[in-house]
């Protein structure tokens, strides 16, 4: 069982990475997608942004904090009982209108990246003949376009940092910046979060840069897991730790399965 | 006085009103209330040459592995647990079928087309990716409006319609006469598919008088008028082993069996001679109940 008192791991700084891209977002649909996401952005709607807007994972908006991997469904004499409190009701045909309006930031998995945060879950070689299919292109291209994305690595390494992505499933800052300022009016990436640094754009031609690095790993083993130059600043800072309050959440009320814990080792 | 029609068929007599060469849209969602007897009617069918459009799932991998694909039209193809379809990875892997692999939401816009019976719509989704250069089909479209700065309209991208010619949905409940009733959480785009078809036929879990609708759910819950079916099947457990709720969860144990029947040729011919070479849909059904009363582990 977890213990409030013991030191944050990795698992719990890279929660608190990705609550900290939440911030400043207001009322709006936070979408994160994978067990640590939810948790950061959990995590974020319990402390400090406490007016986000987020979905069971399903079809609803709901306020209910639900554990990562929580079916909220359940059924009860040929009903469909929903054991969580329901905002809204948002199925799939609603999604859409709701990321083309623009009022969501979603964070998503990668298999390969970009130094402009071009990236790729579609398929790894030809698209016409892939090595390996992957997802397809999902909801990337729509999200990228249209509204705040920020992204999810647990395993930083040069296989997944690359130069060229074999194929531009979400946009990064060089395509955004050829469609010109109209086309791309909408477009953001702001954070990449992985199992060893957070990462942004905020450089003068947007390439991605080292933000911070957590706790323990050093800039050499970073740059070293990533397969293209990255940007880093004079003074590196440290990824910040989870307060105490953020640790309560986090391990009694929004993770107490510890399943973070599945996804980066601590 | 009216009269409600009766659109009641077989899974066999809808296949018997599909072509092969034919494009065909499946509902649900990934691996969530698929008309799965309708799949395995196209299944044990000599079928062939088939253009596929589905928000994609074990409707995609199956006919994909039975090789009845020509063209598969998709956001995704998905087992929700089973992140990657293995059946469909090898046909593309393979080169084995033509793609068009669409944004999801592009999916939707090409169905919503179709049934609005209009050429396009225009979309920010796909500006900047690789979506219009792998696939050079897709074509770009400047609106003849002024932009946001009062400049030239803005260049989008001109997502096309996706007619069908028929599709196929599953629905909890349905009448007789082709009004379905939906009871999970989520429609999906079943409605869009039904509208952008020639002739859409619905499989359901049960089929009740019209009057009965409103004693399973909210009328917010009938959201599949007779205007848009041609047909009606009455198939209980006939989205099997995707879910159907909450009539029934997903058959994850069966899943994994299919999943993993991808890994090699033996495997295949194995789980298609004990779950696709059959003679019916019943006989499915017999099968599932069998291997249920066994604990699943056969």
């Amino acid at each position: 069982m977890s213990d409030a008192t013991a030191e944050a791991t990795r698992d719990e700084i890279c929660v608190v990475a990705v609550a900290e891209c939440f911030r400043g977002d207001g009322e709006r649909l936070c979408n994160p997608i994978g067990t640590i996401p939810m948790i950061g952005g959990r995590l974020a709607r319990e402390s400090f942004e406490p007016h986000l807007v987020m979905t069971d994972g399903f079809g609803m908006f709901t306020s209910s904090v639900l554990p990562p991997n929580t079916d909220p469904y359940e059924s009860v004499d040929g009903h469909l009982q929903l054991n969580e409190v329901v905002e809204a009701w948002n199925p799939y045909p609603q999604m859409f209108p709701v990321l083309w309006n623009g009022r969501r930031h979603v964070m998503m998995g990668g298999s390969q990246i970009d130094q402009f945060g071009n990236q790729n879950f579609a398929c790894i070689g030809d698209w016409h003949k892939p090595k390996a299919q992957l997802l397809g292109f999902r909801g990337a291209p729509g999200n990228t376009i249209n509204h705040t994305t920020s992204y999810w690595i647990p395993n930083h390494n040069p296989k997944v940092f690359v130069p060229k992505v074999d194929v531009v499933s979400g946009v990064g800052y060089d395509r955004a910046r050829e469609l010109g300022p109209e086309a791309s009016r909408f477009h953001e990436v702001r954070r990449v979060v992985t199992n060893l640094a957070v990462l942004d754009f905020e450089t003068p031609d947007n390439r991605m840069r080292l933000r911070s690095g957590h706790p323990g790993v050093t800039v050499d083993q970073i740059v070293e897991a990533t397969g293209f130059e990255l940007v880093i600043p004079e003074a590196v800072a440290e990824t910040r730790l989870p307060t105490d309050d953020e640790l309560r959440l986090i391990r009694e009320v929004i993770d107490p399965k510890d399943l973070r814990k599945t996804e980066v080792k601590p | 006085m009216s009269t409600l029609p009766d659109k009641r068929m077989t899974e066999d007599e809808v296949v018997g009103e599909l072509r092969s060469g034919m494009t065909i849209g499946i509902g649900g969602w990934a691996s969530r209330r698929k008309p799965m007897s309708l799949i395995r009617a196209i299944l044990r069918s000599d079928l062939t040459d088939l253009t596929i459009v589905s928000y994609g799932g074990p409707d995609i991998g199956l006919l994909c592995a039975a090789g009845k694909v020509r063209k598969a039209v998709y956001g995704f193809v998905s087992l929700d647990t089973i992140p990657l379809e293995p059946h469909f990875r090898l046909a593309r892997q393979s080169g084995a079928i033509e793609a068009m692999e669409l944004d999801e939401g592009m999916l939707l816009l090409g169905l919503q087309a179709a049934a609005w019976r209009i050429p396009f719509i225009p979309t920010r989704a796909g500006l900047g990716t690789d979506l219009p250069i792998v696939m050079p089909e897709l074509q770009m479209v400047q609106s003849p409006y002024p932009g946001p700065d009062g400049g030239p309209g803005e260049e989008m991208l001109a997502m096309p319609a996706l007619p069908l010619d028929a599709a196929l949905i599953h629905q909890n409940r349905a009448d007789q006469g082709g009004n379905g009733q939906f009871l999970g959480s989520d429609l999906y785009m079943d409605d869009l598919f039904a509208m952008a078809a020639e002739n859409t036929y619905m499989s359901c879990e049960q089929i009740i008088p019209t009057e009965d609708f409103a004693r399973h759910g909210s009328f917010h819950t009938q959201r599949i008028s007779r205007l848009m079916t041609t047909g009606v099947i009455e198939a209980p457990g006939g989205a099997h082993f995707t879910e159907c709720p909450p009539d029934y969860g997903r058959d994850e144990a069966f899943q994994k069996q299919y999943a993993a029947s991808a890994s090699s040729p033996e495997l295949w011919d194995e789980f298609k001679q004990q779950w696709i070479d059959l003679e019916s849909e019943a006989e499915y059904q017999q099968a599932v109940a069998a291997r249920r009363a066994e604990g699943g582990s056969r």
